[in-house]
């Protein structure tokens, strides 16, 4: 038996071994091994909602940081970071929890059509070319670019109203909805206690009425909330107002002044009803809102 | 017969009011003479709320270094300066000028003579072309007095008329040619001078053979300026297809027309400048094509610049009841208009209306891999491939594949099989990755 090829093979390979051997040595790439452990704590969304490339990503970014300050997993919230700080040995920084808010109302009840865009179905596409379908320029364009990007499930287009809803269930505030609409209609807001908030619905910064005219509920820039306010938490700029959700102490008193409808209150529960109600029609809008 | 080398469809020509002659659009009650009418910056006002304004006033002064002058197509006075949905449906700024009488400003020669004797001097001519808020008339708007000035380094060889009026219905270039070709060969011969050089050829298509004949005979007596006759080819009016239809020289991606040495110019903005420096005339008014199946009598006016679209229509009959889609250009650069109130510019080229059955577009398909959209482009891209990168928003591979030498004619969703809108997501990769190289380029 000729015992030739066994032999040669088996040469080869004990060279090869060693090479392999020698280039491990020497291309080692020393990795801190609190990354890996880091990361086995991270949901593994890889949405990018922290800012960093991927869940790895930022599991080395936290463990080179000096501090936890201002990183925050969204999806995994502050359970996940609580951990993270265990594994770090540093003190875990709480944030307040965010959610997703679509800052439009402007239903096909509310803002009627005036032409038909029949382009390629997407947002980014539309506001490209032109305002969009409605007499606001500003609003939603609904072709649901939004959706398309949630990792969660948690936006999704109503089709009765045509407008993009968040689940506050799955929404994780990664904020990829908010880059992905053109209309910058989409705002991180903070999730507030219970549930509860306050905002205006609304993004337009056409003059009152022309706003009005485009759409039945958006804010007209006419400063009744901000007089309204004892806590200066809204602001009125080029004709649209905004409430600061740090400052706004959810006295929901702006609600009630508005004339239009355009801020809504979220979370609270039904209001009980007076004697003399002048609007209705809009509180019932809201208390149904309140019920998703 | 010459055309350009790359790509090309052959849409229907539908030159519905081909040979109508140039009727004047009777005056708006109120103009409305939008700020940004150029492509650059929108121009600041210099009059307010109440001033008394003459034809030809200076009504906005250039906003930095791209944007252009803009004059009072209309005598009255300014009722407000206000913002305005223009055609894309944004509001913006313009000047409203309520219209009384007729009167011009007294330096605007009104006389039909034709001047041929240029006395300016070069400079002068492009002062004079920058003072009139003169722009490139094809459609680009892009102000006529800084393509009028090479860059340093660079010299123009021949300037390139185009004429071609590729797209399909528009025919306010035939008819201009037809009516006002010696004051265009004067035009010409201002233009010659201006960049300094004594070439110049006009590319007309062949589907206008009374404008080509017409011209030749005209331009006989005109030194240096010779008729290119072409075979009809969409898109031959784009600047680097023209260039290549009538001279042979291809301009290398990214660069500009003036890298092969030539200088295009639009025979609309020949004749625009004959007005201005002859007649001192500012760019006020401009030709513009009424026109669909359905328009009652399908016309080119000689329309003020602030005319409302509406009653554009109304003078071509009105509109019609079965109207799908109103385009503000041709069929297939143009932009659908979200209101037919809005003004009319000075890239105002056309108004289609279309009517219903027309104007829909096409069930949208899978790409079967025809790669007809290949063919047809006439910058040599891959419309197909640029989409799919777009749509998924790949930039750096949308970049590497030369997106941002698209020109944006269409040819490639018209000709795609499967009623695929490439356009719409090539667009918006162009937008992309134009912003993504801005940025690079700031850093």
């Amino acid at each position: 038996m000729d015992y030739t090829a066994i032999f040669v093979l088996g040469i080869i390979g004990a060279l090869a071994a060693v090479i392999l051997f020698v280039a491990a040595q020497k291309f080692k790439v020393v990795e801190d091994p609190r990354i890996d452990e880091v990361e086995a704590t991270l949901p593994g969304a890889n949405c990018g909602g922290c800012g960093y490339p991927g869940c790895r990503g930022f599991a080395s970014a936290c463990v080179s940081a000096s501090s936890l300050d201002g990183m925050l997993c969204p999806v995994g919230g502050n359970a996940t970071m609580a951990k993270i700080a265990g594994v770090l040995g540093m003190e875990a920084v709480v944030a307040e929890p965010k959610v997703a808010v679509v800052r439009c109302n402007g239903s096909c009840l509310n803002r009627p059509k005036v032409n038909t865009f029949d382009g390629a179905k997407s947002c980014a596409i539309a506001a490209s070319l032109y305002g969009g379908e409605t007499g606001c320029a500003f609003g939603c364009l609904g072709f649901g670019d939004c959706v398309n990007v949630c990792n969660f499930g948690a936006i999704f287009i109503n089709p009765e109203t045509g407008l993009p809803e968040v689940d506050e269930e799955k929404c994780t505030s990664c904020g990829a909805c908010v880059k992905a609409c053109p209309k910058l209609i989409i705002e991180l807001r903070k999730k507030g206690p219970k549930g509860r908030r306050v905002f205006v619905s609304c993004v337009n910064k056409d003059k009152g009425a022309v706003a009005r005219k485009a759409c039945s509920v958006a804010c007209i820039g006419c400063g009744k909330c901000a007089k309204e306010c004892q806590f200066e938490a809204i602001k009125i700029e080029n004709n649209v107002a905004y409430i600061d959700y740090e400052k706004c102490r959810l006295c929901r008193k702006c609600v009630e002044a508005c004339p239009t409808g355009a801020i809504h209150e979220i979370g609270f529960p039904a209001r009980k009803p007076k004697t003399e109600e002048p609007k209705e029609s809009s509180v019932e809008k809201k208390i149904t809102l309140t019920k998703e | 017969m010459k055309t350009f080398s790359i790509g090309g469809i052959h849409p229907a020509e539908n030159k519905l009011s081909a040979h109508q002659t140039i009727q004047v659009a009777s005056l708006p009650k109120q103009a409305i003479v939008m700020l940004g009418q150029s492509l650059g910056a929108p121009s600041t006002p210099i009059v307010a709320k109440g001033d008394k304004v003459k034809v030809g006033t200076l009504l906005a002064t250039p906003t930095g270094f791209v944007s252009a002058n803009v004059h009072s197509p209309v005598s009255g006075t300014v009722a407000k300066i206000d913002n305005v949905v223009d055609a894309s449906g944004y509001k913006k700024a313009a000047i409203f000028i309520d219209v009384e009488g007729d009167e011009w400003e007294e330096s605007i020669d009104r006389s039909s003579d034709l001047v041929k004797e240029i006395t300016l001097s070069k400079e002068e001519i492009l002062a004079r072309v920058k003072d009139c808020g003169i722009v490139g008339l094809g459609g680009a708007t892009f102000p006529s007095h800084i393509k009028l000035a090479p860059p340093p380094g660079s010299k123009a060889e021949v300037l390139i008329i185009n004429a071609v009026e590729c797209e399909p219905y528009l025919t306010s270039d035939h008819q201009l040619m037809l009516e006002k070709g010696e004051q265009i060969l004067v035009g010409v011969s201002i233009l010659m001078k201006a960049i300094d050089v004594n070439r110049a050829v006009i590319g007309i298509e062949n589907n206008k053979p009374d404008a080509i004949k017409h011209m030749q005979k005209l331009a006989t007596e005109y030194s240096g300026i010779e008729i290119c006759p072409l075979k009809v080819q969409y898109p031959q009016g784009g600047e680097k297809q023209l260039i290549d239809a009538t001279i042979g020289r291809q301009v290398p991606s990214g660069a500009l027309p003036i890298a092969v040495g030539a200088v295009v110019q639009n025979v609309g903005t020949a004749y625009a400048i004959y007005e201005a420096v002859q007649k001192n005339k500012p760019l006020f008014e401009r030709i513009i094509t009424v026109t669909g199946k359905s328009v009652a009598r399908p016309s080119n006016f000689l329309a003020r610049i602030g005319t409302p679209f509406s009653e554009l229509i109304a003078q071509a009959g009105g509109l019609p009841e079965d109207t799908g889609k109103i385009i503000g250009g041709g069929p297939m650069m143009g932009k659908a208009l979200v209101s037919i109130d809005v003004p009319m510019t000075k890239g105002s080229s056309g108004l289609l209306i279309m009517p219903t059955l027309e104007s829909q577009r096409a069930k949208m398909n899978n790409c079967i891999r025809c790669a007809k959209c290949v063919s047809a482009c006439p910058m040599g891209l891959e419309p197909f491939l640029l989409s799919k990168l777009a749509g998924n928003a790949i930039w750096d591979s949308a970049e590497k594949n030369h997106i941002m030498d698209c020109i944006e004619c269409g040819s490639c969703s018209y000709t795609c099989p499967s009623g695929r809108p490439l356009l719409d997501y090539i667009r918006l990769g162009k937008g992309k990755v134009g912003g993504i190289i801005r940025a690079r380029n700031a850093k």
